[in-house]
Formats: C-alpha cells, sequence, structure tokens
C-alpha cells in the first residue's frame, strides 16, 4: 500500500505528518511512501533527508493523491484537497470533529474513511497514538518558554551582591498533560508554581511535578469517566472565579489549558482580572484555538493588554513535533495490522472510535469509553472487604480473655507452689521477649534468628546438669550428645551473627 | 566452686544479658554489641552451671565442649550467605535434639523419681511435653534444612486427610500421656519412646505440606519451637534461666511468624497447623490480557540512562544467581552517574525473614538506601524505573486488584506505578506462588530475560 504525506496548505502549520525518520518506520511496516516536494521544508527537514530515507519525492500534489490509499496530514483536509483524494482512501489527520461537522459531511459524501488523530481514546493501550498527549507536552513546555520570553525578568529567585532577587509566582491552570509539563518546567526554571484543576485525583500529580495544589472549598469533583474534566456547578465556578481573581493580583504568569472536548474552551480569567495584575505580568492561552480560557485572548496573536502579554499563539517546536506526531501515526497503522494484514476494524476500541467518518457514514459522537484513573468498582472492592473485619468487634477479643483468666484460675488451683514461681518467671519472660521483639528492625531479622538461635541453645545446662560422673551410663551419654548439639549451635550461631552483622554498614 | 546463691545471680545476669541482647538488635548500629551481650551472657550462664555445686564431670563437659565449639565455629565460618536458611534450620533441628535428650535424661534420673505427689505428675507433663516439642521440631528442620538445600522437593505434599491425620496423632499422644503418667517409674519409658516417634512424624509431614515461597514463616515458626522446647526443658529442670530464655525465643519466633503471616496474608493457625501451601481457593482468577514485551541488555541501558530514581526489587532469584556483587557494582556505577538508587524489600522475599538484607549487606551495600516495602511505595509513582531482580509474587498486582487470586490481600511492593518496570528473569514461569503475574504483561514493563547475574553484569559493562 501506499502512503502519501502532502504539504500542509495552512501557512502557519510547520509541522508535517513523517518525518525521515518516521518514513523508515514506515517502510519497515512495509508501506510504500510517497511524499510532496518541500513537505518537510517548514519543519526543517529536506527533500534529500527523505529521498536517503527511502521515500519517493512527488512534484505534483494531484499525482500524489491519486496514487496514495493512506493519507497522512497534520490538519484537516481541505474542501480542495477533498477534491483530489480518491474514494475509499483512509485519511489520518487532525479534525476536530466536534467543530468541523461540514468537513465530516463532506468527508462522508466522498466516502472517504477518516481517523481523527484528536479523536483517539484515551486508554492506556492507545496511549503510543495519543497526539493529544504528545503534542499537549510540547505546548506546555513551550508555553513556559514562551512566557519567560516575555517576561521581563528572572523566573528564579537569586541572593546577589547587588541585593535579591525575588522568584516569579506562575499559576497553571488545568493540570492535564499540557499543565504537568507547564509546572515542570516552571518548576526546573526555579519559578514557584501554583496549579489548580477541577479533578481532585491530580492533586498528587501536581505536587509530584513541584507546584502547591490550589483549590476551591467546595466539595465537588470534575473528572469524569473519559479522562476529561466536566463543567462544574455555577456555586463551583463562582468560587473559582473568586480564587483566580485573588490570585492574579500575586502571581507573574498564569497559563491557562483548560479545555472541555467539543466545545469552545471555558472563559477562567476575566477582563478585570487582566487589569488587576501587575504590569508586565504574562498570560499563555493554551486553549485560544478553542477560544481561549481569557476573556481578551486574540487567537493566533500575542499583544500587550494594559501592559498585560497575552500570547495567544505558541511555537510548535516543528521539527520535534512532526517526529512524535509522525511516531504516533506509525503506531496507529502498526496497531492497523502494517502493511501486510492492513485492515479497518470497527469493532476495534481504538479504531472504531477514532474512525470519525466510515463508509461514507458519520460515526460521531463517539460512545463512551471508561478509563478515568480512579474506579469506582475499586471502591467497592475495598469497603466489601472491610466489614468482615468490623463485625468481629470486641466479641472474640472478651472471649479470649476469659478463656486465659480461666486457664490462670485452673493453674493456680491445682498447682504446687513451687511450679507456680516458675510459671510466673514463664509468662513474664514471655511478655518481655513480646515487647523487645517488636523493636527489631526489619532488616535485623536474619541476625534475630541467628541470635536468637544460638540463645535457645542455652538447653546446655540441662545436658550439664544431668552428665554424671560414670560417664558411661545412659544418662551421661544421652546428656554429654545434648551437650555437644547444643554447643555447635550455640557456637555456630553466634559466630554466624557476628559475621552477618560485621557486613552491614552504611 | 559456686554455691547456689552465686549460681543464681549469674543466671539473672544471663537472663538480662539475653534480654539486651535482643534489645539490642532494634538497629544496625548496636546490633553488634547485642551479639556481644549474647555471648557474655552464654558464657556466664555456662561456666555458673559447669562449676556449681551438683555438677559432675567436668572434664568431660569441657572437652566435649571445646571440640563442639570448633565444629560449630568451623561451619558457621565456611556457609556462603546465600545458604544462610540452610543453617539456620539445620541448627534448630540441634535444639530440638538437645531437648529431646535431656528430656530423657531428666526422666531417667532417680533424683526426680523420688518426688511424689502433684510435684512428680507435672514434671512428668514437663518430659512429656518438652520431648514431644523437641522431637517436632528435630524433624521440622530437617525436612526444612532439606526443602531449602533442594535435597527435598520444595513444592509442598499435600494428600488427603492430612489435617484429619495430623490431629490423630496429636489425639493418639495426648491419650498416651494419660497412660503414662500412670505408670509407675521408669516404666513409661517405652510410652515415650512411641510419642517421640509420632512426635518425628507429626514434625516431617507439617513441614513437607509447606511450599518454597512459605518457607520464611516455617523457619521463624521452627525458631519458636525451638524456644518453646527450651522452656519445657526449664520448667522440667526447675531451672529459671532456661525458663527465661526459652520464652524469649520462643515469643521472638512467634513474632517473627506472625509478622511473616501477615507479609503474605496467611492466617497464624493455617501455618501452625501446616499446609499453608494450599489453596483451594474456587473463584476463577481474573484473566490477563497483554504480552510480554522482552528487552534487550541494550535497551535496558537506554532506558537507566534517561532515569533519575532508580528502585531495585531484589527476590529469592538474587539469592539463587549469586548476583548481589554485580548488583553492588551496577548500584556503585548509577551512582557515580549521578542516579538516585534505593532497594525496596518486601517482607518475605528470600527465605528468612530479612535474608535480602543480609545479602544486600554481604555485597557492601549501604543500609542506608535499603528500605522496607512500606516506605517504598507512596515513592514509586515519581520513580522512574523499578528494577526487578528475581522476585515475582512480592510484585503482583492480582494481589490488590484480583479477589480471586490466591495471593489476594498480601502486601506487595506496587512496582507497576513507576514509569517504567524492568523485570530481570529466567524464563516465563509462573512464581513460587505458582500463579501468573499481570505485571509482566503491563504496558509499562519490560522483560530482560536471562541467568540475573549475568544480565547485571552485562548491564554494568554496557553502561
Amino acid at each position: 500500500m501506499k502512503v502519501g504525506i502532502p504539504v500542509e496548505i495552512l501557512e502557519s502549520e510547520k509541522r508535517v505528518a513523517a518525518t525521515p525518520k518516521t518514513v523508515e518506520r514506515l517502510l519497515k511496516q512495509g508501506f510504500e511512501v510517497l511524499v510532496e516536494k518541500n513537505a518537510g521544508s517548514r519543519a526543517n527537514f529536506s527533500d534529500e533527508e527523505y529521498v536517503k530515507a527511502g521515500a519517493k519525492i512527488l512534484d505534483d500534489v494531484k499525482n500524489l493523491f491519486e496514487t496514495s490509499d493512506i493519507i497522512l496530514k497534520v490538519q484537516p483536509l481541505t474542501k480542495n484537497e477533498i477534491q483530489l483524494i480518491n474514494s475509499g482512501a483512509l485519511v489520518a489527520s487532525y479534525l476536530w470533529p466536534a467543530q468541523n461537522q461540514d468537513i465530516l459531511k463532506a468527508l462522508a459524501d466522498k466516502k472517504i474513511n477518516a481517523i481523527a488523530m484528536d479523536a483517539i481514546p484515551r486508554i492506556s493501550r492507545a496511549q503510543k497514538m495519543d497526539v493529544l498527549s504528545s503534542m499537549a507536552n510540547i505546548a506546555g513546555y513551550r508555553a513556559v518558554i514562551e512566557s519567560a520570553n516575555y517576561f521581563g525578568r528572572f523566573l528564579n529567585g537569586q541572593i546577589t551582591a547587588a541585593g535579591k532577587v525575588d522568584p516569579a509566582k506562575v499559576l497553571v491552570i488545568g493540570a492535564g498533560v499540557a499543565g504537568l509539563a507547564s509546572i515542570g518546567t516552571a518548576n526546573s526554571l526555579g519559578a514557584i508554581v501554583r496549579a489548580f484543576d477541577t479533578r481532585k485525583e491530580v492533586r498528587e500529580q501536581i505536587q509530584s511535578m513541584g507546584a502547591q495544589f490550589i483549590t476551591v472549598e467546595i466539595d465537588e469533583d470534575g473528572s469524569t469517566s473519559t479522562g476529561y474534566s466536566k463543567e462544574m456547578s455555577q456555586a463551583f465556578i463562582d468560587a473559582e472565579m473568586a480564587l483566580f481573581r485573588a490570585q492574579a493580583k500575586e502571581v507573574d504568569i498564569i497559563i491557562t489549558t483548560a479545555q472541555i472536548p467539543g466545545r469552545a474552551a471555558p472563559k477562567l480569567i476575566l477582563k478585570d482580572m487582566v487589569e488587576s495584575m501587575k504590569p508586565g505580568s504574562v498570560i499563555v492561552d493554551l486553549a485560544a484555538s478553542t477560544g481561549g480560557n481569557c476573556e481578551v485572548t486574540r487567537p493566533g496573536e500575542v499583544y500587550n493588554y494594559k501592559g498585560v502579554t497575552i500570547v495567544g499563539k505558541v511555537d510548535q517546536l516543528p521539527s520535534q513535533a512532526s517526529g512524535l506526531y509522525g511516531n504516533n501515526l506509525c503506531h496507529l497503522l502498526d496497531d492497523m495490522g502494517k502493511n501486510e494484514k492492513f485492515k479497518i476494524d470497527m469493532n476495534d476500541d481504538i479504531v472504531g472510535r477514532a474512525m470519525v467518518v466510515y463508509n461514507g457514514e458519520i460515526n460521531w459522537p463517539q460512545k463512551p469509553l471508561s478509563v478515568s484513573a480512579q474506579p469506582s468498582v475499586k471502591k467497592e472492592a475495598v469497603v466489601k472487604s472491610e466489614t468482615p473485619a468490623e463485625k468481629k468487634g470486641p466479641a472474640p477479643m472478651i472471649i479470649g480473655s476469659l478463656i486465659f483468666g480461666l486457664i490462670l484460675f485452673i493453674i493456680g488451683k491445682y498447682s504446687p507452689p513451687e511450679f507456680l514461681s516458675h510459671f510466673t518467671v514463664f509468662v513474664l519472660s514471655c511478655f518481655v521477649g513480646w515487647q523487645v521483639v517488636w523493636n527489631v528492625s526489619h532488616s535485623l531479622h536474619t541476625p534475630l534468628m541467628s541470635v536468637t538461635n544460638a540463645i535457645s541453645g542455652i538447653i546446655i545446662i540441662g545436658g550439664i546438669l544431668h552428665t554424671k560422673v560414670d560417664i558411661t551410663s545412659p544418662i551421661s551419654i544421652l546428656a554429654l550428645v545434648a551437650v555437644v548439639v547444643a554447643t555447635i549451635n550455640i557456637a555456630g550461631g553466634f559466630f554466624i551473627t557476628h559475621r552477618m552483622l560485621k557486613m552491614f554498614r552504611r | 566452686m559456686m554455691t547456689q546463691g552465686i549460681q543464681t545471680v549469674s543466671y539473672i545476669a544471663s537472663s538480662i544479658l539475653f534480654i539486651l541482647s535482643l534489645g539490642s538488635l532494634s538497629n544496625q548500629e548496636s546490633a553488634k554489641r547485642g551479639n556481644i551481650f549474647g555471648i557474655i551472657g552464654m558464657i556466664i550462664a555456662i561456666f555458673a552451671t559447669v562449676f556449681g555445686e551438683s555438677t559432675e564431670g567436668h572434664t568431660i563437659l569441657l572437652i566435649m565442649m571445646a571440640i563442639a565449639s570448633i565444629i560449630g565455629i568451623g561451619i558457621a565460618k565456611k556457609v556462603e550467605m546465600t545458604s544462610m536458611p540452610q543453617l539456620v534450620a539445620i541448627l534448630h533441628s540441634f535444639v530440638g535434639l538437645a531437648a529431646v535428650l535431656v528430656g530423657f535424661g531428666s526422666y531417667m534420673d532417680e533424683k526426680n523419681q523420688l518426688i511424689g505427689g502433684a510435684a512428680h505428675t507435672i514434671h512428668l507433663i514437663e518430659v512429656y511435653l518438652g520431648i514431644f516439642i523437641g522431637a517436632l521440631t528435630f524433624t521440622g528442620s530437617i525436612v526444612a534444612w532439606g526443602k531449602l538445600q533442594g535435597t527435598i522437593k520444595s513444592n509442598p505434599l499435600i494428600f488427603p486427610f492430612r489435617h484429619t491425620l495430623n490431629i490423630l496423632m496429636v489425639v493418639v499422644s495426648i491419650w498416651m500421656m494419660l497412660g503414662y503418667l500412670n505408670s509407675p517409674p521408669s516404666a513409661g519409658i517405652n510410652t515415650l519412646i512411641y510419642m517421640t516417634l509420632i512426635s518425628s512424624v507429626l514434625g516431617i509431614l507439617l513441614v513437607m505440606a509447606i511450599g518454597g515461597a512459605d518457607m520464611p514463616v516455617v523457619v521463624s515458626m521452627l525458631n519458636s519451637y525451638s524456644g518453646w522446647a527450651a522452656a519445657s526443658a526449664g520448667f522440667m529442670l526447675s531451672n529459671d534461666l532456661l525458663i527465661v530464655t526459652g520464652a524469649l525465643v520462643g515469643s521472638s519466633g512467634a513474632i517473627l511468624s506472625y509478622i511473616m503471616c501477615k507479609a503474605m496474608n496467611r492466617s497464624f493457625f493455617s501455618v501452625i497447623f501446616g499446609g499453608i501451601g494450599n489453596t483451594s481457593s474456587s473463584i476463577q482468577s481474573a484473566a490477563i490480557t497483554g504480552e510480554l514485551k522482552p528487552v534487550t541488555i541494550e535497551e535496558t541501558c537506554d532506558l537507566l540512562k534517561e532515569a533519575r530514581k532508580i528502585v531495585i526489587v531484589p527476590g529469592y532469584g538474587m539469592a539463587t544467581a549469586k548476583a548481589q556483587h554485580a548488583i553492588c557494582e551496577f548500584v556503585k556505577k548509577m551512582k557515580d552517574q549521578g542516579k538516585e538508587v534505593t532497594f525496596a524489600i518486601h517482607p518475605v522475599a528470600g527465605r528468612l525473614p530479612g535474608h535480602m538484607n543480609v545479602l544486600l549487606a554481604e555485597a557492601n551495600i549501604s543500609y542506608d538506601i535499603v528500605h522496607e516495602m512500606d516506605e517504598v511505595n507512596p515513592h514509586l509513582p515519581e520513580t522512574d524505573i523499578v528494577l526487578v531482580i528475581g522476585a515475582n509474587d512480592i510484585v503482583n498486582p492480582s494481589a490488590l486488584e484480583d479477589a480471586g487470586s490466591p495471593i489476594y490481600g498480601m502486601p506487595v511492593i506496587e512496582a507497576w506505578k513507576a514509569k517504567t518496570v524492568i523485570v530481570s528473569k529466567r524464563s516465563t514461569g509462573a512464581g513460587y506462588a505458582g500463579i501468573e503475574n499481570p505485571l509482566f504483561f503491563k504496558e509499562n514493563t519490560r522483560m530482560l530475560y536471562g541467568d540475573a547475574k549475568k544480565s547485571v553484569d552485562a548491564l554494568v559493562h554496557a553502561i
């Protein structure tokens, strides 16, 4: 089968669907690869590199669309491109199906099978094809770099001979892949990072990346079973706004990453909040492409709003982004059976959902699939296992104590005093042993065993006491054998303990 | 010659020293001192007894003890750290044997036959119990030794009516005791011999029914039994030092068994009655989906190069491959590259409680970087790579996730929470518990096949 890589029509799209490296992978999977002339030039890949990797360069885009069975792109096909493509061909690209109904319809009319890379379900098996994650990671990193660029100060705090420099305070809203990447980058540049997310389950992730998790005091969890966050209640939103308003006055940089699939991005940073920020502050809006989280964001633009730099576009590091995107595509084709066993399996969890147009039919919105890391089933299991333990209650304890008391009573009633004095020693020793041994460190359990083993050789005393002058008497023989084995035990036990303990060192 | 009074205070000193000895094991710093306390206590006790008023045959005793000490130290010097479990097991059997012999000696001693009444009956019971526990410990420890050494197959020997038979043997022993108590002096010796045989068989059966992975419980249980045997000898000889020491050892072993049981989610009683290897769970275990993803040494090196935090989880496989020294080299190299390397030890890793700690200490690995399971688990999500070396059941996620699994509920090291898990393993076989491990099939797990020592050596060279 032939895989075609056309030039991206959109000028501002610098990425390309295949790099020379991923071309090699595609060839390994058995595909033939056709690349349009200059397809990689904006991502800094020359045609020679593609040829070297084994691809065929085509001058004419028409020719490319006609001969290819599979088209790999970054941006959705334009109306013109849909004219050129063969019916029945497979296209994999970004599609944003929720916003691009007309393109879906045009694709369906021409019976083109289209995979929306942005609609790959977020299950663990599909992680290697998840372009949202791979691209978001880049965007998150880049957002911090851009903001540092426009922010005219150090990010890290310093104490120099000339005076003290305070670290910058960064607020990251939304702790998805992009948000977490931002937190990590900002943190490693030395800034003080705070992060907000409506989903409680990401608290640990935020903290592990080095940010402080800030939240509102309303008990409502924004996580859904699809791995995205849902829209919250009005009370929650009010509290959230109050929190952002307070934070805006304090922080120097705000990075917003909040997106809700298939809808415009929620407006989180309102005009008055921007105005309350210190002059020279920066807002990077990663949701700009879906309308922006900030009220004054201009998508695709960087401009100064009353002293605050609003960044509405983030450079994509095109060559690396292309590499990652290309890898995602390779994994997808690999999962679909490579060249030899290539098959569109609509029952497959991944393909069946990402294939938003199939055989002339629009397969959108997709069926839900649960992926959240907080399965509610597990909770039930935990509760179940706890109930029997709770039922036990104090009853066995009381019964146990009663039995113990009864045994003590019987022993006290019928035993001679001499036995009782020994019995006292025995019970108290058990208690002393119990108290002492619980304090022994886990790592010293083997030495504990060998030392108690050596000590239990104290039974040698029994042997010694039974030894008679006449060593040929049966008792003496028994006793002497006992003395010998017990001594071996004592000497061996202590020596091996000594050997072991000598090895333990810092 | 020592008077009775001096002997008694010597015994008090010994008891205190023994308690201090165990107490000092609470941390590594004081542990060495603890062993010395134990040795001093033992020497005081032996000398106070040998030179006591009622002791005869000093010369022969001293000669015998000198020879036996040389034998004991000789064995302890030669043994390799990896075969420590076997040594501990065989030493337990010695205590058991000594208890049996002392019991018979005490029964035959004319002094004891002169006392009458309740005291006599109690003495007889003490002798009977002491011999019973001693014989059980003796044969049980030998079987445990054989299993650890590999001379006896390590899979559990399960046969029908096993529990019934075991209980029957105990009941017969008790019934025989009633006859023995009423028999005239010295005439009960035959009954004692029969009981010894029954108890020996019981010891064999109990330990035979236990599988390889449950050995830590068995060894600590036998440790406990050997203590109770010493304590019962103390009762029959009316010797408080023996009682104190026996009780100390007995409770120490009991606590160890309890800790081990909890670490494996087994009930304490099923262990005492033996045969804990049997899992008659009828619930179907969840099927495992996914594939095994093997890696080469080079790929592993690449992964390691990227990593910053590495946790190593050793298991019994490390002991059998004697890989601890290679691992030490590996840790050194990783540390030189500025990586953070720690160890996570599961309480039941290996064949003895604390077995892994001893092996790592032998390889000169600082105990500061060797942590317990509970310390490590919360930090695993921030860990880049978990390197599992020769461990299986202790990193099995079904213990937490799969209610049908035989090890469900056992606390495990949650290796799968790390970014990447590399499992060094000889082959694709199941663990000692004989169950599949879904960890190997997880998305972030890579399998590094081959002998643990060779793999680690190769890694050291390739890095």
